[in-house]
């Protein structure tokens, strides 16, 4: 068992709590790092999908996990990303220039999005957020001069100063980069004002107003940022897929997108990328237990299935999803043999009415 | 046009009993189900079942497959959405997402169901009718008297009798429906059953237009829609919500562009929210700090 003793008041602002952390973080930097040379082209691209869908996640867990508010768009973010990276590409704008403008034309929708959310709260904000992605994605598709309907767009390899990131090492570390850099803006945007006006928004709207937050901006805000995250990574997406159409970009996207906030933990910044590495992970895992399975079973239903049992029982046993998990198997190493059941209980919850606001 | 009038408010019935299931459930337990659409399939399913593979004749058909649904729903309710009580309302949103996939999913391994698509033979045959200048077609003339009688009997259920009344109770405040003697458990298990029922229901009425097949649920979320413009926790406004959207579709199929049907609900839901954030039968109230 580690004791911290806190001498001064920028020890709780670190990112690093402690020597242990940096050390393991490094160690897992390390890896990832080494990782496309040792894991061969297959797994290496699996790990390209876990870092972008890992960006979404941040970006989601950001404004479900911390600020409360409830999106079943994102897939529609994602799309105006990788939209407007694919667009730009065509046009012959450097990458260095389309990337930064895909999250910033996310970020312009994610605000628009943001200002009917100020007066929507749980359910409604959720159905608003549904059409608002129902409705981009009818766009992209009827809009054919610019986005060339259901036939969908095609992609070159990024170039990145004159180099050609076309093998999967180069992409790897640029996704690796943009996820990292991510994790990074996330974690000191939680540690600065804004961050703390976030969560204090997610944990009571009138306390938080009464403390001078302002609701109007610090929500839009969420949504805008939110949105950027995930337009960085629709465009990191787009490359990866190399060929965009509508279809990619539907409502059960988004609702996948919103599992991997819910099975990596709401509320944690490791449960975004753990949630994502599930959600990459699970249906490998599947196509690999086919094999096993009599052909009535083994048929397309099983993914669904198995998606659909793996979301209730973690909600039902471990309503702090993967990270919760962790957390509590930690607990109980460092607490042997002390650990109670009823640690990470929480207090007994009644039914709170959302109709009263 | 009124032609299309008809075909509107036909369409719109069957809207209007998906977001009715919705709002029952809504109502109760403040959950959103968003497998209402997949239990439509599923009651879908059941009443094929029946009437093909069985034979048997169109009530019985739809008898089993309200009362198979029923036993479905309330069996959802005690198995998964129990031991979730009183955990955040999207958590539970998240959890009848995940009940959504495993009854898609397991639609397609049930042997002689699977991943095609079958039609559904009803009674009323194609054959349509004049009166005055307009063309009943009797498919949808069926549709919207059905859903009429179905929105009669809830009325009178509701109304009148004890568990009706229950029901209602429970829905307007769980703790004082416990404190006057009312088993609030078993209440919201039969809410699920009932809604589950309603659903059955909605699909034998849409499966002659859309067929039968395991992603038929997805209507639901156009049912979404409906519910919401009504106000999500207003039986009534689910009825004139399902009728708006229904309407909405069909004028928009003629007069606007193509493409511009399949997101008028979406841009209706939309506007309403704008304006009346809570539906047009929506409450307002306030909560007391």
């Amino acid at each position: 068992m580690r004791f911290l003793f806190k001498t001064g008041y920028a020890q709780d602002l670190r990112l690093f709590k402690h020597g242990g952390q940096v050390f393991w973080y490094g160690l897992l930097m390390v890896l990832l790092l080494a990782a496309p040379y040792a894991i061969g082209e297959y797994l290496t691209s699996q790990l390209q999908f876990i870092c972008i869908y890992s960006i979404v996640g941040l970006g989601l867990m950001l404004l479900v996990g911390f600020t409360g508010q409830i999106s079943l768009g994102h897939a529609a973010f994602l799309a105006i990303g990788a939209y407007t990276e694919a667009l730009m590409q065509a046009r012959g704008v450097p990458f260095f220039v389309s990337l930064p403008c895909a999250a910033l034309l996310s970020a312009a929708m994610g605000w628009v999005l943001g200002l009917p959310a100020l007066r929507l709260k749980g359910i409604y904000l959720a159905i608003a957020t549904l059409a608002f992605n129902v409705i981009v994605e009818e766009i992209l598709a009827r809009w054919e001069s610019l986005t060339n309907g259901n036939s969908g767009l095609n992609l070159k390899p990024i170039e990145l100063f004159g180099m050609k990131l076309d093998g999967d090492a180069g992409f790897y570390y640029l996704c690796l980069g943009l996820a990292m850099l991510s994790i990074l803006a996330v974690l000191n945007l939680l540690r600065s004002p804004t961050g703390r006006a976030f969560v204090a928004i997610r944990d009571s709207e009138i306390s938080a107003s009464c403390m001078g937050v302002n609701l109007a901006n610090y929500k839009t805000m969420s949504f805008a940022l939110s949105a950027a995250l995930a337009g960085i990574a629709g465009a990191l997406y787009a490359h990866k897929v190399t060929f965009i159409s509508p279809e990619q970009f539907t409502l059960l996207q988004s609702i996948e997108l919103v599992t991997i906030v819910i099975l990596g933990g709401v509320g944690f910044v490791h449960g975004a990328v753990l949630g994502a590495a599930f959600l990459i992970v699970l249906p490998q895992l599947i196509s690999l237990a086919k094999d096993y399975l009599p052909a009535d079973v083994a048929g397309t239903g099983l993914q669904s299935v198995v998606f659909g049992l793996v979301l209730i029982v973690i909600i039902i046993f471990e309503p702090l999803g993967l990270y919760g998990r962790w957390l509590k198997l930690r607990t109980w190493f460092e607490l042997f043999p002390f650990y109670r059941r009823g640690m990470f209980r929480r207090q007994k919850s009644y039914m709170k009415s959302e109709r009263l606001r | 046009m009124l032609q299309l009038l008809l075909a509107g408010v036909a369409q719109g019935c069957v809207y209007a009993l998906v977001a009715l299931g919705f709002v029952l459930i809504y109502k109760a337990t403040e959950t959103v189900n968003f497998a209402q659409g997949d239990l439509m399939m599923l009651g879908g399913f059941f009443a094929l079942t029946a009437s093909v593979m069985l034979g048997w004749p169109y009530w019985a058909t739809i008898l089993f497959a309200v009362a198979a649904m029923a036993a479905v729903g309330m069996l959802i309710e005690r198995v998964v959405l129990r031991p979730v009580l009183g955990q955040p309302a999207f958590t539970v949103v998240m959890i009848t997402i995940g009940v959504g996939y495993v009854l898609r999913g397991v639609v397609t391994m049930i042997p002689g169901w699977g991943t095609d698509t079958y039609t559904f033979p009803t009674p009323f045959a194609d054959g349509t009718f004049k009166f005055g200048e307009v063309i009943f077609a009797e498919q949808q003339v069926a549709v919207i008297v059905m859903t009429a009688a179905l929105v009669a009997v809830l009325y009178v259920f509701f109304r009148y009798s004890k568990l009706g009344v229950a029901m209602q109770a429970t829905s307007q405040n769980q703790l004082a429906a416990a404190y006057m003697g009312i088993p609030v458990r078993r209440v919201n298990m039969m809410i699920w059953g009932l809604s589950a029922g309603v659903a059955a229901f909605a699909g034998i009425l849409l499966a002659p237009a859309t067929f039968v097949h395991s992603n038929m649920g997805f209507i639901g979320l156009k049912a979404f829609p409906a519910a919401v413009v009504g106000g999500f926790g207003s039986v009534p406004g689910a009825i004139v919500g399902g009728l708006i959207i229904g309407l909405v579709e069909a004028f928009a199929g003629r007069y606007m562009p193509e493409g511009f049907k399949d997101i008028a609900a979406y841009v209706v839901v939309l506007a309403v929210l704008m304006i009346k954030p809570s539906g047009i039968f929506g409450e307002t109230a306030r909560k007391k700090v």
